[in-house]
């Protein structure tokens, strides 16, 4: 039972932690992005992730069992204890790069929460249910940007060809499997990732074909952030700025 | 200047039955846009079921040069306010 408390712990701070840090990444435009109108959505997309962050990170502290918040998960741990994928600490590039890699991501999502809808843990179905329409239209959104830069101008598609040069070999490790996804998919709590692959390369490869852009060959794949074995350089910086409060005036409190 | 999108004006109903009201502008490539820009911009204190959106050069208007002849001669026709009906009664609160 306790290896199966832990086991479930893990998945839910790769689950929370995934949109935590995304959330936090795309909340760095806040007040800088292009135009108004962008600026906005791309606040508001931060705030659902940031949203959802709260419902996986509040269960995983409950499941933890020791009395903890989603708060101090998200503002007292460190770089080696967070269990997101590399692709969300990226850092965000031109607007282009941040779109490409919002779309990698909510693609990922759309077909990931829809499983976790029938889940055999409540909470986490019903955590499923409320981000699964937030996450419909993330995907919408960004699909349609990812395909009118793609498709755009000379220098939008080139800018877009380049972020998804860079971003692609970060996508395979959201389809990584192992004991904790195994466990979980037993148990009914959540599919494994790897059987899903087929179904997300459908969906990108739609996308990105009417972006007129092309996916680039090599499966290889950066790993290490969702098993916590070594994210990026790119994280610890993002942990100094989201965490600068209580690293300067800890335990303090609104 | 040749690279701004054009301007749409947005239109949004705030509940079943009610018609949809002006409530601002934006800018957006296309109506798909505008619509996701105006879902974005208007609607994120849950202010409507409903977007309309029509790119602003579509919109006719009257020249506000014109008040006169078009506005004024109504000032002075107060019988064409239902005021002057005496209301039974058994009629109720109308």
């Amino acid at each position: 039972m306790a290896a199966e408390k832990n086991l479930l712990l893990e998945f839910l701070l790769r689950q929370g932690d995934n949109a935590l840090i995304l959330g936090h990444r795309v909340s760095e435009w806040c007040g800088h992005a292009p135009v108004l109108e962008e600026d906005i959505a791309l606040a508001n997309t931060a705030l659902d992730l940031i949203g959802q962050t709260q419902m996986w990170l509040g269960y995983a502290a409950e499941v933890q069992g020791e009395g903890k918040t989603a708060d101090d998960l998200a503002f007292l741990r460190d770089a080696w204890d967070f269990r997101n994928v590399l692709l969300t600490e990226l850092p965000n590039g031109d607007f282009g790069q941040t779109l490409m890699r919002q779309f990698l991501f909510d693609a990922f999502q759309s077909v990931y929460l829809a499983r976790l809808l029938g889940s055999s843990d409540e909470t986490v179905a019903a955590i499923a249910a409320k981000a699964s329409k937030e996450v419909a239209y993330h995907v919408e959104r960004s699909a349609d940007t990812v395909v009118g830069l793609g498709d755009g101008t000379e220098e939008s598609h080139a800018r877009m060809q380049a972020a998804l040069d860079y971003l692609w070999p970060y996508v395979g490790e959201m389809f990584e499997s192992d004991a904790v996804d195994t466990a979980m998919a037993e148990s009914g709590v959540a599919p494994d990732p790897a059987t899903l692959r087929e179904e997300y390369d459908a969906l990108v490869t739609r996308v990105l074909t009417d972006a007129t852009l092309t996916i680039p060959e090599s499966r290889f794949a950066h790993k290490g952030g969702r098993t916590g074995q070594s994210h990026t350089e790119h994280l610890g910086h993002l942990l100094t700025t989201m965490q600068w409060l209580q690293r300067a005036y800890p335990g303090n409190t609104w | 200047m040749k690279n701004e999108w054009p301007l749409w004006e947005i239109f949004i109903r705030g509940q079943h039955g009610m018609s949809h009201r002006h409530v601002g502008s934006l800018h957006a490539p296309d109506a798909e846009m505008a619509i996701k820009n105006a879902r974005d911009v208007y609607t994120r204190r849950n202010e409507g079921v409903s977007i309309w959106v029509v790119e602003a050069r579509h919109i006719a208007a009257t020249v506000p040069g014109e008040k006169g002849p078009l506005f004024e001669p109504s000032e002075s026709k107060v019988y064409r306010h239902p005021t002057f009906f005496d209301i039974p009664d058994e009629v109720g609160h109308m």
